[in-house]
């Protein structure tokens, strides 16, 4: 097959006990756009830093034009022939040098010589920008640019290597329409050379402009190859989701009286109003891809965020935090997800990370009363079945299954109006996921309980009604039993409910 | 501080030498000058060891509340100077009380922690620049008004005036005066305020609520800050008690000098950031704590009163400072968890 770039067979990685990449089987052929799509979680970042040189393999083997590639750094991966162009586009320039540094930086770092020749960096700096029609002057800085001229610059770079696989990790996810065009038109030029590229994106609009097949994956694995135009996007999202129909079976409670009423809201200037009660007893799950607006209707939620219009009214009380501090008063709480970024404190044990938002409460005159954390901190061992010796082991020795109990016990600990979980099950282990999800459930009464969820399983694991979120907007709302998840997922993909039964 | 009622597993000999390191290291550096000078192992001693540090101590207690949120105070020294300077010239050229000049240096050390927090939580300058301005700009603004002179009885100001003011006893007590302690004369008042100081903030920072969130936000800033922590309220608020602490250490200073000597004070902020910074090695805390810096500000004391009785000469000190911190942040950063985790 001297038309496959990469050939991937039986790839695995695990980071300690946690398996991420469980045997991937995948060819990426020259001179075409492979799009991968998949969860977070799915091991797509990993798949990818295994490629770039980042990660090592476990096991299985990897073939670039034949060859077996193994890289053990960044460095070696380049000099293989596989070049990445990473989601954060300054990673991927030297902002305060000017273009024509930025193109031969790479030169530069391993070149020979004392001296810089300055005339002959930007003749052939110019010549590399020339070749792939970067039209900007190499002594300008880029710090100068816009962020369209830099991803393009950051290409460029990668393209004094002559790759044989481009890796672009979510390119557009900082461009606008016009600026992914001249990108789109850079990769249409690549593809037409023999370049393979590996393009990660989640937005449809990209995919159908530039994939001519998409890789979806799912738990670590390939989980569908799409090669037929038209393109079936639908099914690569399907297959991203997945389903393996949850043997849990949910008891939907009747619900209570309404406990947050959003009224036409809009939560960016283009998008739709729409309109949403969440009552008493109630777990809503909200899903939808990264960029659906679910992070946004979250912030709003819990004080981070603005509305562009619209009202919100918590127990029939107008309601609009100027910030979280306000939203917990209001008995508004939410645990954030990236739980490590946002969540943990690292220095603390698990007392102290449990009382923290409520120090108040185990405070009198402002002395932390000890033994009223340990009181709450044990129950909350209890309740959740965090794994541990003491609660006073440090957050760092617990597993993250445990770690993200503990936040979830954090915010459980006190009574609350309306819970917001942002993706509670990330990084998590099957026991961890289904004992706080049996804990929120069980807990719900007497609040309104949202979780938001990229995967179908967990939605379907967790909620008594599931709604859909596209566009900033929301494109459906199903009551969890004897869900169609065909629909659900065509709105997930962002057809309007009327489109679903087409195909 | 323990307190835990469950067992704890056995610590590796690694982990003994992560935590009880220092403080060996401490008890064997005083067992040493203890046989190698007589006089080292006496009441005296032990007090001007004391007394040696009790002013750098305070410093290093303003510098650990900064650094708790994950701050850092380049300002302190010349706030320390500064209240030298201001404290005298309210005696000596405005010829008012010492209470007066205690409340204007403790005002000024409050307004400059302000103007130091809001600089960086609201105008985002990073801490390190923000306060490294502040340096500047009060080491300049302090020599204003004297054009760059010292402050005493007699001098001649720009204006022609000869200054008649001069320092209160009951100020000059704050620097000299001594408790009774068994021993006649034996406790200056800055070693008690050193010991009242960090047992005061010791209390906030290990006991309050307060000083939890602080601790908090030095962690994981964003953490803190979704759990509904007043972030900016309470990074303002360690730069303040910062620039207080300064000032107060400032005032001792001007009462053990006498006069507003323009040239005193210039290691203040080395010591005292390296007290801090050894405070980290202490217990094995691997994060900034008063106990530790005490302990750090005394262990470099120490040293020095040991050096200097065993005819060291003066200008080895900074040498000395020097590798005893870069030893104590190997300890802190190289082999405990701290280092591990980043």
């Amino acid at each position: 097959m001297q038309n496959t770039a990469v050939k991937i067979r039986g790839l695995t990685k695990a980071f300690g006990a946690n398996n991420v990449l469980r045997g991937i089987d995948l060819e990426l052929p020259k001179g075409r756009v492979t799009a991968l799509m998949g969860a977070n979680g799915a091991g797509k970042s990993t798949l990818v830093k295994v490629l770039c040189g980042v990660h090592t393999a476990n096991a299985g083997t990897v073939g670039l034009h034949g060859e077996p590639f193994m890289p053990s750094s960044p460095a070696e991966a380049i000099s293989a022939g596989v070049v990445t162009v990473h989601q954060s586009i300054n990673d991927g320039v030297v902002p305060d040098l000017d273009v024509a540094s930025n193109l031969m930086l790479d030169e530069l770092a391993n070149g020979s010589g004392f001296f810089m020749n300055t005339r002959k960096i930007r003749a052939k700096a110019r010549k590399l920008a020339e070749a792939i029609g970067l039209d900007v002057d190499v002594r300008r800085e880029v710090s100068e640019l816009g962020l369209a001229d830099r991803q393009l610059v950051a290409i460029a770079r990668a393209m004094a290597h002559e790759p044989k696989l481009l890796i672009l990790d979510e390119p557009t996810s900082s461009l606008s329409a016009k600026e992914a065009g001249r990108l789109f038109e850079l990769i249409d030029r690549l593809r037409a050379q023999g370049v393979a590229i590996l393009y990660i994106s989640h937005r449809s609009s990209d995919i159908k402009r530039i994939a001519d097949r998409i890789v979806s994956m799912r738990d670590g694995k390939v989980s569908g190859v799409f090669e037929e135009t038209p393109l079936d996007y639908e099914g690569a999202v399907k297959a991203m989701l997945g389903r393996s129909m949850s043997e849990i079976q949910l008891d939907i409670p009747e619900a209570g009286t309404p406990i947050l009423r959003l009224e036409n809201i809009v939560l960016q200037a283009d998008s739709k109003p729409f309109s949403l009660e969440l009552r008493d007893g109630e777990v809503v799950a909200i899903t939808g891809l990264v960029g659906s607006g679910k992070s946004l209707l979250a912030d709003v939620l819990y004080g981070q965020a603005r509305l562009e219009s619209g009202a919100m009214q918590l127990k029939s009380e107008a309601y609009a935090p100027r910030n979280q501090a306000a939203a917990i008063k209001a008995g508004v709480f939410r645990t954030p997800k990236d739980r490590a970024t946002n969540a943990v404190i690292q220095d603390f044990d698990i007392t102290k990370n449990i009382t923290l938002p409520f120090m108040a409460r185990h405070s009198i005159g402002g002395f932390v009363n000890r033994k009223s954390e340990r009181t709450t901190t044990r129950r909350m061992i209890s309740d959740l079945g965090i794994i541990c010796q003491h609660q006073s082991d440090d957050i760092g020795s617990l597993s993250g299954g445990n770690q993200q109990k503990v936040m979830v016990g954090r915010w459980m600990a006190e009574a609350s109006n309306l819970l917001v979980l942002d993706e509670p099950f990330q990084g998590v282990d099957i026991q961890a996921r289904r004992d706080i999800g049996a804990k929120i459930r069980e807990t719900a009464k007497g609040r309104a309980t949202v979780v938001m969820v990229a995967e179908m399983d967990e939605a379907v694991e967790i909620a008594d009604r599931i709604v859909v979120m596209a566009d900033h907007t929301i494109k459906g709302e199903h009551r969890n039993e004897n869900i169609d998840l065909n629909a659900v997922l065509a709105q997930v993909a962002g057809m309007e409910s009327g489109q679903v039964n087409a195909g | 501080m323990q307190g835990n009622e469950t067992k704890k597993a056995r610590l590796t000999p690694m982990e003994m030498v992560i935590k009880y390191g220092f403080l060996v290291l401490m008890a064997g550096l005083l067992i040493f000058f203890s046989l190698s000078s007589e006089f080292f192992a006496t009441p005296r001693s032990a007090v001007f060891i004391f007394q040696s540090v009790s002013i750098t101590g305070i410093l290093a207690l303003g510098v650990t509340a900064t650094l708790v949120v994950d701050g850092f105070d380049l300002s302190i020294g010349s706030t320390a100077t500064s209240a030298l300077m201001l404290s005298s010239y309210v005696m000596v050229v405005w010829e008012m009380s010492a209470m007066w000049a205690v409340i204007f240096c403790l005002i000024m050390g409050a307004l400059v922690g302000l103007v130091n927090g809001l600089l960086i939580v609201k105008m985002k300058v990073p801490d390190l620049l923000a306060t490294l301005g502040m340096m500047f700009l009060l080491v300049g603004l302090q020599r204003i008004p004297t054009e760059g002179r010292s402050v005493s009885t007699g001098m001649i100001m720009p204006d022609g005036r000869v200054t008649e003011g001069v320092f209160s006893p009951a100020f000059l007590a704050l620097g000299r005066h001594k408790f009774d302690f068994f021993i006649e004369n034996l406790i200056p008042v800055s070693v008690v305020v050193l010991l009242v100081l960090g047992f005061v903030v010791w209390v906030f920072m290990e006991l309050t609520r307060h000083g939890r969130l602080m601790y908090a936000i030095g962690s994981n800033e964003r953490a803190a800050e979704l759990a509904g922590t007043n972030v900016n309220r309470y990074k303002v608020l360690a730069y303040m008690i910062s620039g207080v602490l300064a000032s107060v250490g400032g005032i001792l200073l001007a009462a053990r000098l006498g006069r507003g000597d323009i040239a005193s004070g210039n290691n203040l902020l080395l010591d005292s950031v390296a007290a801090a910074l050894i405070g980290f090695a202490v217990l094995g805390a691997a994060k900034p704590n008063v106990f530790g810096t005490i302990i750090g500000a005394l262990f470099i004391g120490i040293l020095l009163q040991g050096l200097t009785m065993m005819n060291a000469p003066y200008y080895t000190q900074d040498f000395v400072k020097g590798a005893v911190l870069v030893v104590a942040l190997v300890f802190t950063f190289a082999l405990s968890k701290r280092g591990g985790a980043h």
